[in-house]
């Protein structure tokens, strides 16, 4: 067997960088990775067969349910090759694929000399995976274009093949044929990754420059820090520096990942592996910096650092008040895990105290709002997603608008908003109404290209609020769920943007303030006020509804005065029930909030901002209750 | 003084709409006659009455169910035993509550004979289709009738209670109704909203989407023409449903809503006795054997605290002409009360607060403020 017993095999510290393949796996949600993934472990015996699980390397529940990995992980993995019978030590680091993690993608992908470029060929390459591979072909990997599931009775490898050559420059026969769930053609993958992807390049005598391509809190032992190691080398007890901050710590750890973590005697060029500082917080151990010796540093960083930027924000809620101080714990938490998270309190008079909330992404924001939920047991109510604007004052005045309720008053010179390049890949039988989609969107058609004989790639610029508000449900919907979708910043661009306010009883209502483009504030207006018309119960006085753009009412709706709140009867045996009654209405009352005169329940509140998916969680809730 | 209330827990058939502690005979005792189950049960609340305080009485009431089911002895052998322990006041009330199609003259004239001197009919509407739907079985015309007939008996107070916002009943229906009512020439309407209660025939006839409850804009122009006609026809409204000539107001009823001490005989009855309430358990098997064992019947209690008096004062004062003593609010209440003024829900009369007929019809609302 091409297998390697882990004793046996070239130890971390002391390999030579000639034996060593560090690469990475390009899929998209669903092609196979993990599955993959789980079969090179088994073939290669570091995990023994009868402690192997599905999905071994996403730890996260949340990863796990829903097929994806947001944190990296880096397995060593011993193999002799069974083309020429040496022993190499391939290290398989494994990404996110998400357009939110871009950033930790391009890390990852700074980590390795080649790629495995994984497509399900019963579906084909998908543009989140198509983005990925142009990053990967940007960073000089060599790519090694598998074609996944050929088990599969559905499966088109001559097609996809041909897809791929045209992409990547290759003959389709070039294109290595296996199935993760069989594990025919695995082996074969593993010798071809040894043949063709280079071994690293690197100074063993320079001041240690390691990368890092991601960091995990742990609670037991703090930050674990995921390194590829440049130049040089990195050894435990020795003191290193975090290159961006110029923080130093003491390495208490340096080992490699195989799969379980294992202490070593130190990493060399081009091995991969973590550290671990004792540090309690991911942001003092940034992707993308450099690691170096604190005695004797690096003059030059590596290349690619990055602050994170959020790109969407929300405001996130408790349901219930009292929860307030519990969420504030559970973020402060979730931002040891997470260094692109950030977050500050506020204050709304719908919602009461939350935080605004910024994030990556959508997914990054689903994903942030989930761990939330079921790590601090608190039920949330986020506000709508928006982006970030830059709004110009005539009198030169400028303000970075993160939140519509601070979209300044007064003569505005003019709104920037960002604007993004998509690529979005679809059958060609689509077309049509994915330029239909992308017109209503403010889209701009940069161009078009057959990428096999019926599948195309169309690429536009979009404003990213587009995006973010319901761009890729409706592009899954219009397209039977066949488009995919990826997206990169193109900067900002002046729009035609105005804030419409919703006022009740002439009181702006801030959690509903939303910055839109001019020709939909009409229908965003009239939508909302007939749905807070719905909810808000009838008061003792009329109640207009208005949605505005500044002084100016564009929809209207009215909640008429209530004509009946009694109860007719009530004798002897009335009295108690109706008592309790009220007691437990004086508590309710305790939980509306006061708009002006308005007396609002929070549930119409969180009702008007709920999706479909948060009304069912919160039925689910009452009927535990 | 202490009030009591007989419950008579038996009905002919159970009406469609009705969530009461009420059964037909034949669901209790299999072959029983009417005067067997009437009997035994008479017993049983004699034999409650003797845990009861010997305060004097001033108003006795028998509801129920179908008082006026069980013979006229049978009830009497309660006023007897009430009067012979506690003693009445001289103008003690007592009151029957009747279904016009089981009274007659003779039955009528032994009531009265038996101490009974203040009657009330459950007539519900003078619409044949209204009463269908909530499955009443007399004829409207029997109201009359029965009304007549306890007049010519000497019943000196007459009483009906009406039902509106039944499903199908339409502005004018209630309108005529009332007109009918009150052509009666009674002294005394009680009128209902009608209330589906969860589990009843009509409640899942309205799940079903059968039947369509009106809209609540409809119930109170009906609260307000039926308001304005008794008001019109000399009858002043004195609590929120109900309306009387002068001194002929239901004493019972004004003892509940004055927070005075009150017996409740029978399966399920609530009593209120100083700063406790307590009821008994519900099923009338239950009762009776409880009590032929010697036990007590109560099925739970609650001690009220200063809080809950004050609240539960405050939701039935708010409901009479008498009204809501500015004394018992707070300033935070009179604050948020200050709005419904100028709203025109509630006037300042004397020392209290008196809802206006649109006030009356958020009283519910009114009564959260005021907790406060």
């Amino acid at each position: 067997m091409p297998a390697i017993p882990i004793a046996k095999a070239p130890q971390p510290a002391a390999t030579n960088p000639a034996q060593i393949r560090n690469f990475c796996i390009i899929a998209h949600i669903d092609h196979g990775k993990s599955t993959l993934a789980d079969r090179m472990l088994g073939i290669t015996e570091v995990v023994e067969a009868r402690n192997m699980r599905a999905q071994y390397l996403d730890r996260m529940d949340i990863e796990r349910e829903r097929g994806i990995t947001i944190k990296s992980q880096a397995v060593r993995l011993p193999w002799r090759s069974g083309i020429d019978g040496q022993e190499y030590i391939l290290n398989m680091i494994d990404t996110p694929g998400h357009v939110d993690f871009t950033y930790e993608v391009s890390r990852s992908l700074a980590a390795c000399e080649g790629a495995v470029l994984l497509v399900d060929c019963a579906q084909g390459i998908e543009a989140q995976t198509l983005a990925n591979l142009y990053l990967a072909m940007e960073n000089n990997l060599t790519i090694i274009p598998v074609l996944n599931k050929i088990d599969l009775p559905n499966a088109q490898p001559d097609k996809f093949a041909a897809e791929l050559a045209r992409l990547i420059g290759c003959q389709p026969e070039d294109c290595l044929r296996v199935s993760g769930k069989t594990g025919d053609g695995v082996a074969e993958l593993l010798d071809q990754i040894v043949a063709q992807i280079p071994a690293p390049v690197g100074d063993a005598n320079a001041p240690a420059r390691a990368l890092i391509f991601d960091s995990v809190y742990d609670s037991y032992r703090g930050v674990v820090t995921y390194v590829r190691v440049i130049d040089g080398r990195i050894n435990p007890r020795e003191q290193i520096q975090m290159f961006s901050t110029g923080v130093r710590h003491e390495a208490l750890e340096v080992g490699v990942i195989s799969p379980e973590p294992l202490p070593s005697k130190g990493l060399g060029v081009g091995e991969v592996g973590y550290l671990i500082t004792g540090v309690k917080d991911v942001r003092q151990s940034r992707v993308g910096d450099t690691v170096t010796n604190y005695q004797n540093p690096t003059k030059t960083a590596l290349a690619g650092y990055k602050d994170p930027k959020p790109m969407v924000f929300s405001g996130l809620f408790p349901l219930d008040g009292a929860d307030f101080p519990l969420l504030r714990d559970a973020l402060d938490k979730l931002q040891l895990n997470d260094a692109a998270l950030v977050y500050e309190p506020e204050s709304s008079a719908a919602l009461g105290f939350g935080f605004r909330c910024g994030f990556l992404g959508l997914l990054h924001m689903e994903i942030v709002r989930e761990r939330l939920e079921r790590e601090s047991g608190i039920s949330l109510i986020s506000t709508a997603p928006n982006v970030v604007y830059r709004v110009m004052l005539e009198d030169g005045k400028e303000f970075i608008v993160t939140n519509p309720s601070e979209f300044p008053d007064g003569k505005i010179n003019y709104v920037k908003e960002p604007i993004v390049k998509s690529t979005i890949l679809a059958p060609s039988e689509y077309i049509g109404t994915i330029m239909e989609l992308c017109q209503e969107r403010r889209g701009t058609m940069l161009g078009m290209d057959y990428i096999s004989e019926d599948r195309v790639e169309i690429r536009y610029t979009l404003p990213l609020a587009e995006i973010v508000f319901d761009f890729f449900d409706q592009l899954k919907s219009r397209t039977k769920g066949y488009a995919s979708l990826d997206y990169e910043e193109l900067g900002d661009e002046e729009g035609n943007l105005v804030k419409v306010d919703i006022l009740l009883q002439g009181e702006a209502v801030d959690a509903f303030s939303a910055i839109v483009h001019r020709d939909k504030a009409y229908s965003y207006g009239v939508m909302m006020t007939g749905k807070l018309r719905e909810l808000i119960p009838r008061q003792q006085f009329e109640v207009p509804i208005q949605a505005a753009i500044g002084s100016r009412i564009i929809a209207r709706e009215s909640i008429r005065a209530i004509r009946k709140d009694v109860l007719a009867k009530c004798y002897g045996g009335d009295i108690s029930r109706k008592r309790k009654l009220l007691e437990k209405q004086k508590e309710g009352k305790k939980r509306m909030k006061m708009v002006g005169r308005v007396e609002v329940p929070q549930e119409a509140f969180v009702a008007a901002l709920a999706t479909d998916a948060d009304i069912e969680k919160i039925k689910a809730a009452r009927k535990q209750d | 003084m202490l009030s009591f209330y007989v419950h008579i827990p038996y009905c002919i058939k159970r009406c469609g709409y009705c969530d009461f502690n009420t059964y037909t005979p034949s669901e209790l005792q299999d072959g029983a006659t009417l005067e067997i189950v009437s009997n035994d049960y008479i017993d049983a609340v004699l034999r409650e009455l003797e845990s009861a305080p010997k305060d004097q009485v001033p108003t006795i009431f028998f509801g129920g169910g179908t008082p006026s089911l069980l013979p006229a002895h049978d009830l009497g052998r309660v006023i007897k035993a009430i009067k012979a322990r506690n003693g009445l006041t001289a103008d003690c009330e007592i009151t029957l509550e009747a279904n016009p199609d089981s009274v007659t003259q003779e039955k009528l004239s032994a009531y009265l004979a038996a101490g009974f001197n203040r009657i009330s009919f459950g007539m519900q509407s003078a619409q044949p289709h209204v009463l269908a739907v909530l499955d009443r079985t007399h004829n409207p015309a029997n109201v009359k009738r029965a009304v007549d007939m306890a007049r010519a008996a000497g019943f000196q107070s007459i009483s009906v209670d009406l039902i509106y916002g039944t499903p199908g009943e339409s502005l004018e229906d209630w309108r005529s109704t009332v007109t009918e009512a009150l052509s009666l020439d009674i002294d005394h309407i009680s009128a209902y909203a009608l209330i589906v209660e969860t589990g009843t025939k009509l409640a899942a006839q309205i799940k079903r989407g059968d039947l369509t409850m009106p809209n609540d804009d409809l119930m109170a122009d009906m609260y307000l023409l039926v308001d304005q006609m008794c008001n019109d026809a000399g009858l002043n409204w004195y609590e929120l449903s109900n309306w009387a000539k002068p001194g002929k107001e239901c004493l019972h009823n004004i003892a509940y809503w004055k927070s005075a001490n009150w017996w409740g005989l029978g399966p399920g009855a609530h009593s209120h006795v100083d700063a406790k309430r307590f009821w008994n358990v519900k099923h009338p098997t239950a009762y009776k054997q409880k009590l032929f064992a010697g036990e007590s019947p109560i099925a739970d209690s609650e001690d009220l605290t200063a809080e809950q008096l004050r609240d539960e004062s405050i939701m039935l004062a708010i409901r009479m002409r008498t009204g809501l003593a500015l004394s018992l609010l707070t300033d935070a209440a009179k604050e948020n009360l200050e709005a419904y003024k100028s709203s025109g829900h509630l006037e300042i009369v004397g020392d209290a607060i008196q809802l206006t007929a649109q006030g009356r019809l958020i009283a519910d609302r009114l009564v959260r403020e005021a907790l406060a």
